[in-house]
């Protein structure tokens, strides 16, 4: 039995040590907001914060992140800055299909947490989630809204 | 133009009658076409009667108020969707029509897509999301089915005030009667007025007073998709559910013949069981995980493929074998369209000039896998819940996969993590027939989850294509005739060729026909080469690829006459005002037209050089003219600015509009810079996003849309802003004089600047 705390709560999980983070989050512990796009650290529909770093829950291991504090798109609107990205998000109406959104919240919630001014290179850098619809312009400028 | 629906505002001649061809549904799976499913297809009202379950007497689709609107006490409107979600915006656009007439603030309707049933058949008779039909072909009827709910609604609070329906008005969910002061909510009207008969006549609002229609409204599901809280298919749980997870044949069309481990499969952790499907093996197990580990630990025994031929993907099947084939088709063509006289042009042309274009096989790539769920009740029936664009097609062939008449089976249509053409039934290419064969085997609901690799290896496929162009110029360098031969295959002739009969696929050939430009002498033809590939309808279709042959090479007929592109094209549009004032649109938007190469805007010399590429496209009933401002750094081409203007007659949200624009655009870009899939010994050879690399936010460039409403007929919106996005980045890099893209993607080719 494996004990992990997501979004400040704890959870014993019984599954293999290896099994990655995303599917302990969808499919032990029922919480479908982080996505699984691609399983290879590609896409970043399962951006999670792990102790506040932009994570591929993906291709973490679940034994790996016991003592850590894993934060999900579910508690996003309780962090201050998390809840400047989602207001921002829907201010500018980013999503189209919405799929790859939960991730690029994350990403661009933990990117401010790091980088509360960024530039357009650290946006560039930091926000490399692929998005099918093209909605990079979009969230680009709500990733500069939300650090106004 | 797309020819799957001819005339949107014509009733559909239904076109049935022969229904035995193999080809319509595919024969895969042992689940391929009968009457039933084709009687699902029906326009309503024509043999509906036949379609078991589906009732015999069909009312008009899109009349019956109850079939589409709740009213709820808090003061929500719940409206049911003939279409299905999937990022275009659909959902909020509707609740914008319907609001705008029922004079209910469209923020406050819920809308979900609806069941399978004959009021939905709105498309022409038919029920599909797709083809950039949605709001065009809903618009006239969801703006009278408001106007005729509200106008019930006013009676009903006539009868309850006692007064004339004319002392009557509505504000935003109210029914007033100003006189004396009284006011009722729709929700305490809505069972009175439910039991009115509808009147035909209900006038519709002067659009002059629009206060929803052509404002740029907020989208309904924007929240719910940047917290999480959107459920699509792949979020779906139920009770008692076993997850499989499946590994498809690496050679497409060979079966499992036996497991070299099954019993230390059996063992592994969580597993259920082992199972054969047709075409792939797969495992049940307690968590989906663990169904992939085990699945993909299995030791499977395959058949084997043909050596060779083109009639399956045999052993030595290639893409660009499959190309080469394309290119040395000898079949006699079918005239596609024919106008003047080609052979005289051509016989006394100052200069003939020709080229060859192709373009590759493309996948989806949408970035959720596709996933269903199956189970069976105590009585038999089936639920399954399903990625789809058609609900009542793949109703039927869950019926008829499960045994069972359609209206033992229940279909839940969730929203789509993008589609771009991805969900139409590819039989082989949908899971849901693999859930309810797991079902049925387990004896308990299951959920089927491809991964990212099967779905690579298992999706139907954009058909690669070529055409080989020809023109005549005059002495002054004018095209005085075109000839085309395109050869390949359409998605509309391989799934729908039973039902519209037409030996033109018009789906294989839009994009090089009905071009606006006044060339005299016309001559383009179709030959049908059949892939042994599973193809698909990838957003734009046809012309995703056909406007870029057309442009490209309407470039060289320019730079071989000496002339501008952009001032050529002006020239053939004299006498098309509506495409003319959209090219000037276009043109302005950018700043003014100018090929270059100039230098590049950095204040500093330091830039480089750009260039910019122009090209136009009519797709699904709109216009669209189309520059890109190019630069090319280290072989490759970095696209800075796209300017689109389209024209879709008239719109209902702006800010929609230009979010799909943009979207299109995205996905145009991708498909020219980066994406083919490969096919080599058979198999192909991109497996995930790091093997087919997609467009990602490094190459996105700004994109600058502007909106024209000539007052046209309302075209699509959802897949104009692609088909002129490669062809401008094409034409752009020629303007660097050093090399002419003729072949997609880019990417293959070192570019070199000036
Ligand atoms: S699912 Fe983890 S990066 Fe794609
Ligand atoms: S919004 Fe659809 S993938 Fe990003």
């Amino acid at each position: 039995m494996i004990t992990i705390t997501v979004n400040g709560q704890s959870h014993p999980v019984d599954v293999e040590p290896d099994t990655p983070l995303l599917w302990v989050l969808r499919d032990t512990l029922g919480m479908t907001g982080t996505k699984y796009g691609c399983g290879i650290a590609q896409c970043g529909a399962c951006t999670v914060m792990i102790d506040g770093q932009a994570t591929r829950s993906c291709q973490t291991p679940v034994d790996s992140v016991a003592d850590a504090s894993i934060v999900t798109i579910e508690a996003i609107e309780r962090d201050d800055i998390g809840r400047k990205v989602v207001e921002a998000w829907v201010s500018l109406q980013v999503p189209q299909c919405g799929y790859c959104q939960s991730g690029q919240v994350m990403a661009a919630t933990a990117l401010l947490k790091e980088t509360p001014k960024p530039t357009d290179e650290d946006i560039v850098d930091a926000m490399t989630n692929l998005c099918r619809c093209g909605t990079y312009n979009a969230i680009a400028a709500a990733v500069r809204q939300a650090s106004a | 133009m797309n020819h799957l629906f001819p005339n949107t505002t014509q009733p559909h001649t239904p076109a049935i009658a022969n229904l035995s061809r193999r080809g319509f549904l595919g024969a895969s799976l042992g689940v391929g076409a009968g009457a039933l499913v084709l009687g699902v297809l029906l326009p309503t009202g024509f043999a509906r009667g036949q379609a078991e379950g589906m009732g015999a007497v069909a009312p008009k689709p899109g009349t019956r108020v109850p079939a589409f609107l709740e009213i709820n006490a808090d003061g929500t409107v719940k409206l049911l969707s003939p279409f299905i979600e999937g990022g275009q915006g659909i959902n909020t656009t509707l609740a914008q029509i319907v609001g705008e007439e029922l004079d209910v603030d469209p923020a406050r309707f819920v809308v979900e897509c609806a069941p399978p049933g004959p009021d939905y058949a709105i498309v022409n008779g038919l029920r599909l999301t797709g083809g950039s039909f949605s709001t065009r072909s809903s618009y006239a009827v969801m703006r009278r089915l408001g106007a005729t709910a509200r106008e019930m609604l006013i009676r009903a609070a006539a009868a309850r005030l006692k007064v004339q329906d004319g002392e009557l008005a509505t504000e935003d969910g109210r029914v007033i009667h100003a006189s004396s002061g009284r006011s009722l909510a729709y929700a305490d009207l809505a069972a009175d007025a439910l039991t009115l008969k509808p009147r035909e006549d209900v006038p519709l609002r002067d659009p002059a007073t629009f206060r929803y229609i052509r404002k740029p409204v907020a989208r309904l599901d924007v929240r719910d998709k940047s917290t999480g809280k959107a459920v699509y298919a792949i979020d779906q749980k139920v009770d008692g559910m076993l997850y499989a997870a499946v590994r498809h044949a690496t050679h497409f069309g060979t079966e499992p013949e036996g497991f070299g481990n099954e019993s230390a499969v059996k063992a592994m952790p969580g597993v259920h069981a082992v199972h054969t499907l047709p075409g792939a093996v797969a495992v049940t197990a307690d968590s989906w995980y663990r169904a992939r580990k085990a699945v993909e630990a299995l030791e499977v025994r395959w058949s084997k493929p043909a050596p060779s031929g083109l009639e399956t993907i045999a052993a030595d099947f290639s893409s660009d074998g499959m190309l080469a084939a394309l290119k040395s088709a000898t079949g006699k063509g079918l005239s596609a369209e024919t106008e003047g006289d080609t052979a005289a042009a051509f016989a006394k042309a100052a200069k003939i000039i020709g080229a060859d274009y192709d373009a590759p096989y493309l996948a989806h790539a949408q970035l959720e896998p596709p996933s269903s769920i199956a189970r069976f009740n105590s009585k038999g029936d089936l639920e399954v819940w399903l990625p789809n664009q058609m609900p009542e097609l793949f109703q039927a062939m869950a019926a008829k996969t499960a045994g069972l008449q359609p209206d033992r089976v229940t279909i839940h249509s969730p929203l789509l993590g993008g589609f771009f053409g991805r969900h139409f039934m590819y039989m082989t290419a949908n899971p849901f027939p693999q859930a309810i064969l797991l079902a049925k085997a387990t004896g308990r609901p299951v959920k089927v989850l491809w991964s990212r690799e099967e779905e690579f290896l298992n999706d139907a496929l954009r058909p690669l294509s070529h055409s080989r162009f020809r023109a005549a110029l005059d002495a002054q360098g004018h095209p005085t005739a075109i000839e085309v031969r395109t050869v390949g295959e359409g998605p509309i002739g391989r799934w729908f060729g039973a039902v519209f009969k037409s030996p033109l696929d018009s789906s294989a050939v839009e994009g090089i026909i009905e071009k606006p430009y006044a060339i005299a002498n016309r001559g383009m033809e179709f030959v049908k080469v059949a892939h042994p590939v599973n193809i698909a309808f990838w957003r734009s279709v046809g012309h995703s690829m056909n406007d870029f042959f057309y442009e490209g090479f309407l470039d060289e007929i320019a730079e071989a006459g000496g002339k501008d592109p952009f001032a050529l094209r002006m020239d053939l549009l004299k006498d098309k005002p509506r495409h003319k004032a959209l090219l000037q649109a276009v043109a302005d938007l950018s700043g003014g037209w100018r090929r270059g190469p100039y230098d590049a805007p950095d204040g500093n010399g330091k830039g480089g050089k750009r260039a910019r590429g122009v090209a136009m496209a009519s797709p699904f009933g709109s216009e669209t003219a189309t520059i890109a401002e190019v630069s090319i750094d280290g072989g490759e081409a970095r696209v800075h600015n796209l300017w689109i203007a389209i024209d879709p007659g008239s719109i209902v949200n702006p800010a929609i509009v230009k979010a799909q624009v943009e979207s299109a655009a995205a996905l145009g870009l991708s498909s020219a810079l980066f994406e083919q899939v490969v096919y080599q010994d058979g198999v192909r050879q991109s497996s995930n996003y790091d093997s087919y690399p997609i467009l990602r936010r490094d190459h996105m460039p700004a994109v600058h849309v502007r909106i024209v409403e000539s007052g046209s007929p309302m075209g699509g919106v959802g897949e104009p802003g692609l088909p002129g996005v490669p062809p401008a980045v094409a034409n752009a890099i020629a303007a660097f004089g050093n090399q002419r893209i003729r072949s997609l993607p880019i990417s293959k080719t070192r570019l070199s600047g000036v």
